[in-house]
């Protein structure tokens, strides 16, 4: 019969009338974001670079732009090189984290923030000071040992470069670059 | 006594509020039938097939994200599934199960966001049933965050399995979700369902018949509302869903209300496939050790396909050797389902055109590629 | 010089406080001019104020309809969100499209707006609160409300624009279409009270002619919210079909006055129910609070107006159509006809109805509605069965089956 089901529908709309408002009134609230957000921010530790630029090599837009000299300056000689331009065109990236999962020494992190409007192209581009001086509250994405930490990027805790730890996945079967972690003893 | 009339052609978008994205088609009517109708695509063309060609396989993983923006995971299945049958291998297990219960997921948020533009698109003012239906969308974008870190352009699978096992918060927040969805789901049933106005505006509205549908190759949900019995889950079983059991609804005569009530059917029977599948899951590997940058052998093709929540969507990848495909085709389901749009619109009023272009649910992102 | 206030105006307490303090001051006849105008600038801000509150109200209940809290960011509750909104649209730009009609393009908001303001003058708020109170009152709302449909159409045609030109054709068939059924409803009512002056029909109200006349009040209902572009009846401007319908190429203020019209539309018709359906003024508070009851009453009809228009789709132009003259109009003829009857038999010697007889045709005409409810959806309701036979859920081993075959 007409007139039915609309009524049962007029009734749903009146009870989700009583219900209290889903929406996040954002400025004041905020959601959360979980700690593998993959947000802005890059978190870089330049004591890891060593410059390879496979990041700049697996980023699918070739947004990356890293220029490098043989350092005289590195840690142990011909281990590092040392990086005059680490240049991340913010504007055009996608967040994809595709060069957090390339870096094999654990250097680059995704960040943990959202909130970067600037007002010129310029701007949006982080420069290597930008990513020296950024607060380093790296997101868990792609780092397992972070996750196994319980790190949370938006308690405000910041980790140094000692702190973040190296990835090491349970289905990595054979070895790779940078994947070791300690030197082996016997070896030494 | 005769009153003179003229046909009056208008063009409806690309910058119409319910044309699903910038989709223009120049319609013709007489009064307000439509006598003539016709799609002009192409205004998001962003060459993602070329693109594909200069990127290696897992970066275009990011592009798949892009083509239906609605049903990133399918996606992402569909085009992992391409690289693993043109290398060779087969995920693990844990992760066919990973793929499978996110590809439901990703399907229930996908026809959420069809039946809500859908029931808009009938003209509920303001969009009541879209704001429930993006209420339950919610939560399902919310796990995927807690999944890969992103709500939309997930990127969460690769080649070789999933990129990284579900954190544990991730289980309960499931849980909770499978608990409480049947009964947001029966609210928007009760909302509109049965509603004698959706009735009127669309039984026996823009039928299609099954001999039309598997002409034009439409596939997915308006293949099924033709009364086609084909669901590639079923026939052509990939990942887990052999291992799984759920039903297919099938329509009667295609109209526009028979491809909506297949969407409402279907996020229930992803819903048994997704409980199913966290009875079973058990743990283990998530991905295969393959190299980053992949190879395929020389003249290799393989072409992987998924019952997306759109309909089939293909990947076709012929390798040269190279890091890259040299060639990759997409045969997305939005596109071939949106062939038929003519043959629904004509000889139905203009309110009619809006909804049997909401009840094919296309995406331009896929359309134009 | 003696000042005589004629007929209505000595129980009109405003006028005749604003007339007796301005009458010592300058000569009688333009102490009434004065205070004329003066009551009506009074009435038209009043009215164009409670119309912002409006715009106001409806986005919050929207919003709460759909779980979301609506415009909260202006002032306490957002209250002063209409007032930005107003400033927003008065700082666009004038836009005329090119090859419009110019002149009639910049009369018609005010065509639009005009006859909502006009019909306002003869509504009573409270016992003697009216700007006139016309003995053909009901005549004069329904006379006016129709130039409306003038309005609507000149926009459409005005703005050269198709999308425009549909919403027009169809504002106006689906206005002069409707005026017939809530016509008839009306007259319902002006039968049993036996005047047309909306004071007269208030005061005939011993029970609120709700009861009375549900039949009349379930077709003034759809009818009027047909007329006012509301959902499931707003084809004029389907916003998902025609973009905004006759109004799609209207900016800045000229929009702002249709959208006040609108709103105002609302509240007139929400108004004329409180007042010929629900009792006006009368309720068990004293009769000074007779303002307050009357405010009750036309915010819950704005309520329900709302709630209905968050809940249900739109009808195609065809079924619109149907519905009115297979649905509305009848109904409202066996309605009218059943009043006419039942009045001619109770009526008593001096031509009036008691409250007794009141109860009588309450019954009566109860039983009639939901009877021809009934027997009307049984004859237009023959498409809707919501189980279809060809629709069916097969499991996968029936479906691997059965595909093999096909």
């Amino acid at each position: 019969m007409y007139g039915i089901e609309m009524v049962k529908g007029l009734l749903v709309t009146l009870k989700n009338f009583s219900k209290k408002p889903v929406t996040i009134q954002y400025p004041e609230q905020r959601v959360s974001q979980h700690p593998r957000f993959r947000g802005e921010e890059f978190s870089w530790y330049e004591e890891r670079c060593t410059g390879c630029a496979s990041c700049a090599k697996y980023c699918p837009l070739g947004i990356i732009e890293i220029v490098t000299d043989p350092s005289d300056t590195a840690v142990k000689q011909g281990d590092k090189y040392k990086l005059e331009k680490f240049d991340i065109q913010l504007f055009r990236c996608m967040f994809c984290g595709l060069c957090v999962e390339a870096c094999p020494y654990d250097a680059l992190f995704m960040g943990s923030g959202f909130e970067e409007g600037k007002y010129t192209r310029n701007d949006m581009i982080i420069t290597i000071d930008d990513l020296r001086n950024s607060p380093k509250n790296p997101s868990t994405w792609y780092r397992p040992q972070l996750e196994a930490k319980n790190y949370d990027p938006r308690s405000g805790q910041q980790l140094s470069w000692k702190e973040v730890g190296r990835e090491s996945w349970n289905w990595h079967k054979t070895e790779k670059a940078g994947m070791r972690i300690t030197p082996d003893p016997k070896q030494d | 006594m005769s009153i003179r009339t003229e046909p009056m052609t208008i063009n409806i978008g690309p910058q119409h509020p319910s044309t699903h994205g910038v989709f223009r088609l120049r319609v013709t009517f007489d009064g307000e039938d439509i006598i003539e109708a016709e799609p002009i695509l192409g205004y998001l063309h962003r060459g993602t097939e070329k693109l594909a060609e200069e990127r290696n396989y897992v970066q275009i993983v990011t592009l798949t994200d892009r083509l239906d923006y609605t049903a990133s995971m399918t996606n992402n299945q569909a085009y992992c599934l391409a690289v693993e049958k043109l290398l060779e291998v087969e995920a693990p297990l844990r992760a066919k199960y990973l793929r499978t219960m996110t590809a439901e997921l990703q399907r229930i948020a996908s026809h959420l966001i069809a039946v809500g533009f859908f029931l808009q698109e009938l003209g509920t003012f303001g969009g009541t049933p879209l704001m429930y239906a993006f209420r339950a969308r919610e939560r399902i974008l919310d796990m995927f965050e807690m999944l890969c870190g992103a709500r939309i352009t997930l990127s969460y699978m690769r080649p070789g399995g999933v990129f990284w096992d579900p954190p544990s918060e991730f289980w309960s927040s499931l849980d909770e979700f499978l608990k409480e969805f049947p009964s947001d789901l029966a609210e928007m049933e009760d909302l509109l369902l049965n509603n004698e106005i959706l009735m009127v505006r669309t039984r026996e509205v823009s039928p299609l018949s099954a001999e039309e549908a598997i002409n034009n190759s439409v596939s997915g949900p308006v293949l099924r509302a033709s009364g086609v019995k084909m669901d590639l889950r079923v026939m052509d079983p990939y990942d887990a869903y052999s291992m799984v059991d759920f039903d297919v609804p099938i329509g009667s005569i295609g109209d526009n209300y028979d491809r909506f009530w297949v969407r409402m059917q279907e996020v229930r029977q992803s819903l048994r496939i997704i409980e199913q599948c966290v009875d079973q899951i058990e743990p283990g590997d998530y991905r295969l050790d393959l190299p980053k940058v992949l190879r395929a052998p020389e003249g290799t093709e393989s072409y992987g396909k998924v019952e997306a929540p759109k309909g089939e969507l293909g990947f076709y990848l012929f390798s040269d050797g190279g890091i890259s495909p040299y060639r990759m085709k997409i045969r997305s389901p939005s596109l071939i389902n949106l062939s038929v749009i003519d043959r629904l619109l004509v000889g139905w009023k203009l309110a009619d055109m809006i909804v049997s272009l909401g009840s094919i649910d296309i995406n331009m992102g896929e359309v134009d590629r | 010089m003696i000042c005589v206030l004629e007929g209505f105006y000595q129980t009109n307490i405003i006028y005749r406080t604003i007339h007796g303090s301005l009458s010592g001051l300058m000569p009688c006849w333009s102490a009434t001019i004065v205070t004329g105008i003066m009551f009506s600038l009074f009435l038209v801000n009043i009215f164009l104020v409670s119309t912002a509150l409006m715009t106001w109200g409806e986005r919050r209940l929207l919003g709460r309809f759909q779980t979301r809290v609506g415009p909260n960011r202006w002032g306490p509750f957002g209250l002063l969100q209409p007032i930005a909104d107003l400033i927003s649209l008065l700082f666009k730009e004038n836009l005329i499209p090119r090859g419009s009609d110019k002149i009639l393009f910049i009369v018609v908001p005010i065509l639009i707006m005009m006859p909502v303001i006009m019909v306002l003058g003869v509504i009573p708020l409270a016992p003697g609160v009216a700007l006139a109170d016309l003995n053909v009152g009901v005549l004069y709302i329904l006379a006016i409300t129709s130039v409306s449909s003038l309005g609507i159409f000149i926009a459409g045609w005005s703005s050269n624009n198709r999308f425009a030109i549909f919403g027009a054709v169809r504002g106006v068939a689906v206005l002069i279409s409707y005026e017939v059924p809530v016509v008839i409803s009306l007259l319902g009512i002006v039968i049993i009270s036996g005047s047309m002056s909306l004071l007269d029909i208030v005061e005939a109200q011993a029970i609120p002619f709700l009861m009375v006349q549900p039949m009349g009040l379930l077709v003034f209902f759809i009818g009027s919210s047909a007329e006012m572009n509301r959902t499931p009846f707003d084809i004029a401007e389907a916003e998902s079909e025609i973009i905004a319908g006759f109004h799609t190429e209207f900016s800045g203020i000229k929009f702002a006055i249709i959208q006040a019209a609108e709103y105002g539309a609302m509240i007139v018709t929400s108004a004329i129910i409180a007042i010929v359906f629900l009792g006006g003024w009368s309720g068990p508070l004293p009769e000074y609070l007779g303002w307050f009851w009357i405010l009750i009453k036309v915010l819950v009809c704005v309520f329900v107006f709302t709630w209905v228009r968050a809940t249900l789709p739109r009808l195609r132009i065809d079924q619109i159509m149907a519905f009115c003259w297979k649905g509305l109009l009848p109904m409202s003829l066996i309605n009218l006809l059943a009043v006419v009857i039942e009045t001619f038999i109770l009526k008593g010697p001096n031509g009036q109805l008691s409250v007794a007889d009141l109860w009588i045709m309450c019954v009566i005409n109860t039983i009639i509605t939901v009877c021809t409810v009934i027997v009307l959806n049984k004859l237009i309701s023959n498409k809707v069965d919501p189980l279809r036979s060809g629709s069916k859920i097969l499991s996968q081993r029936e479906l691997l089956l059965d595909g093999q075959g096909d």
